[in-house]
């Protein structure tokens, strides 16, 4: 049995996931990133071969993929993560043909081919506005753990407008809200429905073609989910996968490597 | 295998007499500012350096200067400058550092600017008359605005002959009268229309051999890089219009470049993606922004920089010497236009551009310090992809200030792009 790996490192967390031939997910990572890139790649592949129950010299090819997919010194070869979510997102979802992924500093629209190649795509410009990092700056203002955003904001009934695009300033904002006496669940409401709207506009950029995906970190953000599918009106694959996403098209591109090379060589040349 | 020795001086000519050519150029503007000679001012759309040099007065292009302090590294100096001074992060990043240069009495990288005489400029960018009216009020200088009435309008072109272009015509000769009897007075030398017919020769020269180098690059592989090679031919464009040496200049890179597609030399070891350019280049990384392309075996094979920066001067639009004042009008109306409309109305020419070129994909760059040439880009390319099913890549960053230039980012947009490029040629070498 061949495997192959993906290593994707963010810019607040690495996963890693590895695949056997059948394209079945054997194993899978995610550690905070940190300050030192190379050890979090390698400690993410690592934690990802114990998971699988393997040892390193059965995965044969290597990808690595995100902001740090060059500090991946043990890969083969690196794939940029906007190949990776949709080569990922189509893998879990063959009709996907857009794919919006939502990272700690960066949002990506994908028009993805029905094999996974991408057709076009769009990001956020250089500000983390309309990325994780603007809820992260909301968790922070209102002290609240990451993972309790979606919930509370699925509370909200009457959303306070986020007029800032500065996620810098969106945590200053988030505070003048709270004292003015508004819901914190209001005030979360607001937040996800603004991030919606700014990643619904880089989505409109590229084409919205069903049937669209949410993969990232951000896509296990219920609240957002929902935010997406009232702005957009059409059905939204999210999978369990969807953090992983990144890693599992790198890990797919691997396998791709390792299968091409198994291929018969057709002889060239003269006699 | 040996190379000739000819061959070894003619590859690589222009771009070392280009460079030779601009540090004569910046020697002389250093000897002017030393004498206290006043300079024209002016703009790459529209310089009009074919009249103002019969007044001898030397031609400082602000914005040259201005993407030379990015290119050196040293822009962010100026920048800082200009906003310690009181200028806006948000306005253009060319404007600003002219002004550093200014604040520091002409002190540049690449020598001394003199001062203004006088300013000339057209309406082909907006920001041109802010920008002039800074200049006359450090030094209480004359400003000639130059009005080309531009077309404005997708598809309509009016041209020699018919009535609202002799409209036209007349209304901009009635300008270069008027411009004429300025430089006169400034300058204190009479108009000699004859050598306006020698500096019109010149510009013809020059034209012609910089459409027919632009031609030359529908070769494959490529015979120059249009962001890198094609920037330093177009200053040389721009500073040396009207004279004997930039038409020497472009006889010469015509033969080098008809050399190098008569023999199927490139700019890569191996070609492996034409690109055409649209938007004006990221100077303050201007080397690894093209490295980014070229390490993918990508090479930029056309650019609308090269037509609107060189004041339409691709058109090779040739002066009729019998009559050249009438014919400068001519010019200018036509060339001026085709700048503006490679700008604004650039979809039908990028259609054309793709085919004649055999490109495999677009790059729109636009920057955050020219609204002029980056609004709209994204409409632009949506209007592309409706005609044309080719791939395209969106990156901003910007031509001066580096704090807006994220190499990271830029980086991994190209590698994706290219990965959806390699992805098509996989599909097509499928389907045959």
């Amino acid at each position: 049995m061949a495997y192959a790996a993906g290593v994707d490192v963010g810019s607040t967390q690495t996963k890693a996931v590895i695949v056997d031939e059948s394209r079945r997910i054997a194993g899978r990572s995610l550690i905070d990133t940190g300050a030192n890139v190379v050890r979090a790649a390698e400690r993410a592949f690592q934690e990802a071969l114990l998971n699988a129950g393997l040892r390193e010299e059965e995965v044969e090819f290597v990808v690595g993929t995100g902001y740090g997919r060059y500090k991946v010194t043990f890969g083969n070869t690196q794939v940029t993560e906007i190949s990776c979510h949709a080569r990922g997102a189509v893998h879990m979802f063959p009709k996907t043909r857009t794919v919006l992924d939502m990272g700690g500093q960066d949002t990506k629209a994908i028009r993805v081919s029905p094999s996974g190649e991408i057709l076009d795509f769009c990001m956020n410009d250089k500000c983390a506005a309309g990325t994780g990092r603007f809820l992260g700056a909301a968790a922070n203002a209102l002290e609240l753990p990451l993972e309790e955003l979606g919930p509370l904001a699925l509370r909200g009934e009457r959303p306070v407008k986020i007029s800032t695009t500065c996620t810098v300033f969106a945590e200053s904002e988030v505070l003048s809200w709270l004292g003015k006496g508004k819901k914190i669940e209001d005030i979360l409401l607001g937040v996800h429905q603004s991030i919606a709207a700014r990643s619904v506009g880089l989505l409109r950029r590229v084409g919205i073609e069903e049937e669209v995906t949410f993969t990232g970190g951000v896509a296990r953000n219920v609240a957002m989910v929902e935010a997406l599918k009232q702005r957009l009106g059409v059905k939204i694959n999210v999978s369990q996968e969807s953090h992983f996403m990144g890693a599992l098209g790198a890990a797919l591109f691997a396998l791709d490597h390792i299968l091409a090379s198994r291929r018969p060589q057709v002889a060239r040349g003269g006699a | 295998m040996t190379v000739p020795g000819h061959e070894l001086e003619l590859v690589g000519r222009g771009n070392r007499e280009g460079a030779a050519l601009f540090r004569k150029w910046f020697e002389e503007l250093t000897a002017a500012a030393a004498e206290g000679r006043g300079a024209a001012y002016v703009f790459v759309m529209g310089s009009l350096a074919e009249l103002l040099r019969t007044f001898d007065f030397p031609l400082v292009f602000p914005e040259i200067n201005s993407l030379q302090t990015a290119v050196r590294r040293v822009a962010h100096e100026y920048l800082d400058q200009a906003e310690s001074y009181g200028y806006s992060p948000d306005i253009c990043g060319y404007v600003k550092a002219d002004v550093g240069v200014q604040l520091r009495g002409g002190q540049h990288p690449m020598g001394r600017i003199p001062k203004p005489a006088l300013a000339v400029y057209t309406n082909a960018c907006n920001t041109y008359i802010k920008w002039a009216e800074i200049w006359a009020r450090l030094y209480q200088i004359p400003v000639f605005t130059f009005d080309v009435p531009g077309g404005r309008s997708a598809g309509y072109r009016s041209a020699p002959g018919d009535p609202d272009f002799e409209n036209d015509r007349r209304y901009v000769l009635g300008q270069l009268g008027e411009l004429i009897a300025l430089c006169e007075k400034v300058s204190g030398r009479r108009f000699d229309i004859d050598r306006l017919r020698e500096c019109l020769h010149y510009a013809n020269v020059l034209q012609r051999g910089w459409q027919r180098v632009l031609e030359l690059n529908r070769s494959k592989p490529s015979v120059f890089n249009a962001l890198s090679d094609g920037t330093i031919y177009l200053g040389v464009a721009n500073g040396f219009r009207g004279t004997a040496e930039g038409a020497r200049f472009f006889e010469n890179l015509v033969e080098e470049m008809s050399y190098k597609a008569d023999r199927g030399i490139g700019t890569l070891t191996e070609e492996l993606y034409r690109l055409i350019f649209v938007g004006v280049p990221c100077y303050p990384i201007f080397r690894r922004f093209n490295e980014f392309f070229t390490e993918w075996g990508g090479t930029f094979v056309n650019s609308t920089y090269l037509w609107f920066a060189s004041g339409g001067a691709h058109l090779g639009f040739q002066y009729d010497l019998q009559r050249p004042l009438e014919s400068l009008a001519e010019g200018l109306l036509v060339t001026v236009r085709a700048a503006m409309d490679s700008m604004f109305f650039q979809t039908e020419a990028l259609v054309e551009m793709i085919d004649l070129y055999r490109a495999d994909g677009v790059v729109f760059h636009p920057i955050k310090s020219c609204r002029t040439v980056s609004t709209g880009l994204a409409d632009n390319r949506r209007a592309l992809l409706a005609s044309r099913d080719v791939a395209t890549l969106f990156i901003e960053s910007d031509m001066m200030d580096r704090r807006v230039v994220s190499e990271a980012q830029l980086k991994n947009r190209v590698d994706a792009f290219f990965e959806g490029l390699a992805a098509r040629k996989r599909q097509a070498a499928a389907a045959c």
